[in-house]
């Protein structure tokens, strides 16, 4: 409660145009009193929500129909007001209509779905970058299939660490999501996710990205996502891997092509220097950004 | 009537507990079952408010207190056993609901007591192994109970794999005994059922009266009778699975071993293959009991009653051929994944005709809101806003981003803990004065519905915000973005744990204040077998076949 209200204050506090703000800043996790998807920051995600809202135009209107069928019933049909029941227990042509109106309504949604799905199985381009995330109880380890392969662990980010991770905002950094050691990943690049478990099954999942894969051990998962702008986005593993499910968060960092290139060099010897680096630069162009605005 | 009231003093009617451990009657078996299942809900309901008092807020609330109290554990192994325990009251929360709750109470409970009425038949066709199917449920019960109670994962207790006990998790991830005592347990329910369903498939093919041919057969029997067919195909696939999650746990078989040739998702299609199945085993019977109930209150034949009974054999059919739609991001091919979205959606389509038909019944009718009826709107509208959500849940590009989320909680809450837990609530109104012969207060029962109604929903709905935002299931915290929904929809299941005590006051107040329901309280429009005898129905029925015209 004492967190719920204090973030909430904060949000008092940049008024409406926070939201905006935010949006811009920090890339994208879950807010608070969200009722929709997360805001894309792929275009397949993109994709995912409008099919989403799509489906919408279908399933409000005949809940609706139902509902006010139903209500029509309760008043109408009511036994004060019509006493004498009507013996009627058949009528083709209805019941021909409430079986051919739903196929066609399927129909309608099918298509769309089945080119969404395809989509998500169609990378527009050959991946330029290739990353193996792999499930442990209770973190995860990336894998850069890049000329020198190296590897790192990323785990949720306790409290204590904060300050010396110089991960002290907690809007930017938030608890449970933020990591020790973010995935970093270039912008507008075709990214390929190669995804697998040592012990239990875990999902590595990224709701702004619209991406969402079982780790399974003994199996190797691919998937990919096209990241349009740089930013920090968070996800949670999504299977129940045991006692710390709740805490092996995915964070990935998308930062431009250039400062990628410089994170690359160092980190094949030095992970936690270049992430240094990194967040170093990228706290300066912020500034830099703000002082401009 | 009052023939079978004398010759009643005949029988050899036993008494004391004789009469209900040795029982031989379905009406008693029922009953029995009826109890269990009411034990059982409250048990399994008490574990779903504990999660939501956990969720409630941000952080570790309750689960490492109660860690404390129950396994003595202290400081960070309170916390991590705390963390343990939540997902163990996960899982139990789901295999007691399923196995000890709704089943019990649809099919052992209202099926038993009202089928070999409805049809015209005596007694069930096999009435020991009735009783045989009854009385292996409290030591399969007592085993999944027990099993919380002893070691799983190092530092935890309890089975904390979910209902789905996938594997690995529940095979190298927790090498302690709660598992093994888990899969004993849903081993003796898996008999019980498919002991139950071989009996109603005996009872109603061969003993339905003179003149009822299936085309006449009131629709709750043909709902058990599908229902039966489910179980009867589905169960024993889950008893292979388990049987080698087990063989794997103790005897070094490598079903579902990795490194070692086996192949984790084997067990989730096998699970999922008995899974689906599973949840029309769930809602089946209770779409019989709406059909009765619309039909009664609005003193109108079911319409359709042709298409309402093949639309549900054809939910039963295709509810086999639709399991991998629980399983789109485990890696399974773009054909495939086509191929399960399309028999996926297929389903909507007979559900959508029964939808339509109860409306339809109710249209020119002359409807009166007794509290069975009040249940029965509320299960046609809340089961039609988890049939939506499962429409879209079944694409696979959409459900991507919503697989394993807060929504398929809102979604399968919707069809099943305010679709089948309705209908459980709309059958024991409806049937209340025929099996004990005493009318409850309806005032009572109305305000039993309407808390359930604004509690459940407050539980429920807000939890599709919470999927769509990205929270996954499972978790026994969560990111503070999380808090404000999380807050409602635990102030919602307060509201529905006090409407639990609103039914119970109801049923002592019913017994306590004995007022006479007579054969039939609902009038002309409860036209069904049971309502031609007296309340409660003598201990043998039927000496003499009603004929039915």
């Amino acid at each position: 409660m004492r967190k719920f209200l204090a973030s909430a204050k904060f949000l008092a506090g940049t008024a409406a145009s926070a939201v905006l703000f935010s949006g811009a800043a920090r890339a994208d996790q879950p807010r608070e009193w969200e009722v929709t998807f997360q805001a894309p920051a792929t275009e397949m995600m993109r994709q995912i929500e409008r099919f989403g809202n799509y489906t919408m135009w279908f399933i409000v209107p005949i809940t609706v129909l139902v509902l006010v069928l139903l209500l029509v019933c309760i008043v109408k049909f009511r036994a004060s007001a019509n006493p004498v029941p009507s013996k009627t227990s058949h009528n083709t042509l209805i019941e021909v209509i409430w079986t051919v109106g739903p196929v066609i309504v399927l129909l309608l949604i099918a298509i769309p779905s089945f080119q969404l799905l395809t989509a998500q199985y169609t990378p527009p381009e050959e991946a330029k970058l290739t990353v193996k995330a792999t499930g442990n109880q209770w973190n995860w380890d990336y894998e850069y299939q890049v000329d020198k392969t190296f590897s790192f662990n990323s785990a949720v980010l306790q409290d204590g660490d904060r300050a010396k991770a110089g991960k002290e905002d907690r809007a930017l950094y938030p608890r449970l999501l933020a990591v020790d050691n973010e995935l970093v990943v270039p912008v507008s690049t075709t990214t390929r996710v190669l995804i697998t478990a040592t012990d239990v099954i875990h999902s590595f999942a990224v709701p702004s990205f619209g991406i969402k894969m079982d780790a399974v051990p003994g199996r190797t998962n691919e998937t990919w996502f096209k990241a349009e702008k740089e930013g920090l986005y968070y996800g949670q593993c999504s299977q129940l891997c045991g006692k710390d499910h709740a805490f092996m968060p995915i964070a990935v960092r998308v930062v431009s092509d250039a400062q990628f290139k410089t994170w690359l060099e160092t980190a094949k010897t030095d992970v936690p220097a270049a992430n240094k680096a990194l967040m170093a630069e990228i706290d300066g162009t912020n500034k830099i950004a703000a002082a401009g605005n | 009537m009052a023939e079978a009231a004398a010759h009643d003093h005949g029988d050899h009617r036993p008494h004391g507990w004789v009469r209900w451990v040795y029982s031989t009657n379905h009406k008693d078996i029922g009953t029995l079952y009826l109890i269990f299942a009411i034990m059982a809900g409250i048990i399994g309901g008490a574990l779903s408010v504990a999660i939501r008092m956990e969720l409630q807020e941000p952080g570790i609330q309750i689960f490492s207190g109660l860690a404390q109290m129950v396994y003595g554990m202290q400081g960070d192994a309170a916390i991590d056993g705390g963390k343990s325990m939540y997902n163990a009251f996960g899982a139990a929360h789901g295999l007691i609901m399923i196995f000890f709750m709704v089943m019990p109470a649809l099919i052992g409970g209202f099926a038993n007591w009202m089928v070999p009425i409805m049809i015209g038949a005596p007694d069930m066709a096999f009435p020991r192994m009735n009783n045989i199917s009854f009385w292996l449920l409290p030591p399969a019960f007592i085993l999944l109970l027990s099993s919380m109670f002893v070691p799983s994962a190092p530092g935890a207790f309890g089975v904390g794999g979910g209902w789905t006990i996938y594997p690995p998790l529940s095979t190298s991830g927790q090498p302690g005994p709660a598992m093994d005592l888990a899969i004993l347990s849903i081993h003796i329910a898996g008999a019980s059922s498919i002991l139950g369903a071989i009996n109603f498939i005996t009872t109603i093919f061969n003993m339905r009266a003179p003149g009822m041919t299936l085309h006449k057969m009131p629709l709750f029997a043909w709902a058990v009778l599908i229902t039966a067919f489910l179980l009867l195909l589905s169960l024993p696939v889950l008893a292979g699975a388990i049987t080698m999650l087990l063989t794997d746990r103790n005897f070094g078989t490598a079903f579902f071993v990795p490194d070692q040739g086996g192949d984790p998702l084997l067990f989730q299609h096998l699970f999922w293959f008995f899974g689906h199945p599973e949840v029309y085993i769930l809602i089946l019977p209770g779409f019989g009991i709406i059909s009765h109930i619309v039909s009664t209150f609005s003193k109108k034949p079911v319409f359709g009653y042709l298409g309402m009974a093949y639309a549900m054999v054809a939910i039963g059919a295709v509810g086999f051929i639709v399991w991998a739609h629980h399983m789109y991001t485990t890696g399974l091919s773009l054909d495939t994944q086509r191929y399960f979205v399309f028999a996926t959606m297929v389903i909507a389509v007979p559900t959508g005709v029964k939808i339509f038909s109860w409306i339809a019944t109710m249209w020119g009718g002359s409807i009166s809101f007794k509290p069975p009826m009040l249940w029965a709107l509320g299960f046609i509208f809340l089961f039609t806003i988890g049939g939506v959500t499962g429409v879209q849940l079944a694409n696979a590009g959409l459900d991507r981003s919503l697989h394993d989320t807060y929504f398929v909680i809102a979604h399968f809450h919707y069809v099943l803990s305010l679709g089948a837990v309705f209908a459980i609530f709309a059958g024991w109104y409806y049937w209340f004065p025929k099996m004990t012969g005493y009318m409850y207060s309806p005032v009572i029962a109305n305000t039993h519905f309407w808390v359930t109604f604004v509690g459940v929903n407050l539980i429920f709905f807000p939890q599709h915000f919470l999927g769509l935002a990205g929270m996954p299931r499972r978790t026994v915290d969560y990111p503070d973005a999380f808090a404000g929904w999380n807050m409602i929809s635990s102030y919602g299941s307060y509201i529905a744990a006090v409407g639990v005590a609103i039914f119970l006051y109801g049923v002592f107040e019913a017994f306590q204040k004995k007022r006479v329901a007579g054969a039939n309280p609902w009038g002309e429009g409860a036209t069904t077998l049971e309502w031609q005898l007296p309340s409660p129905p003598p201990f043998h029925q039927w000496e003499q076949l009603p004929k039915i015209k």
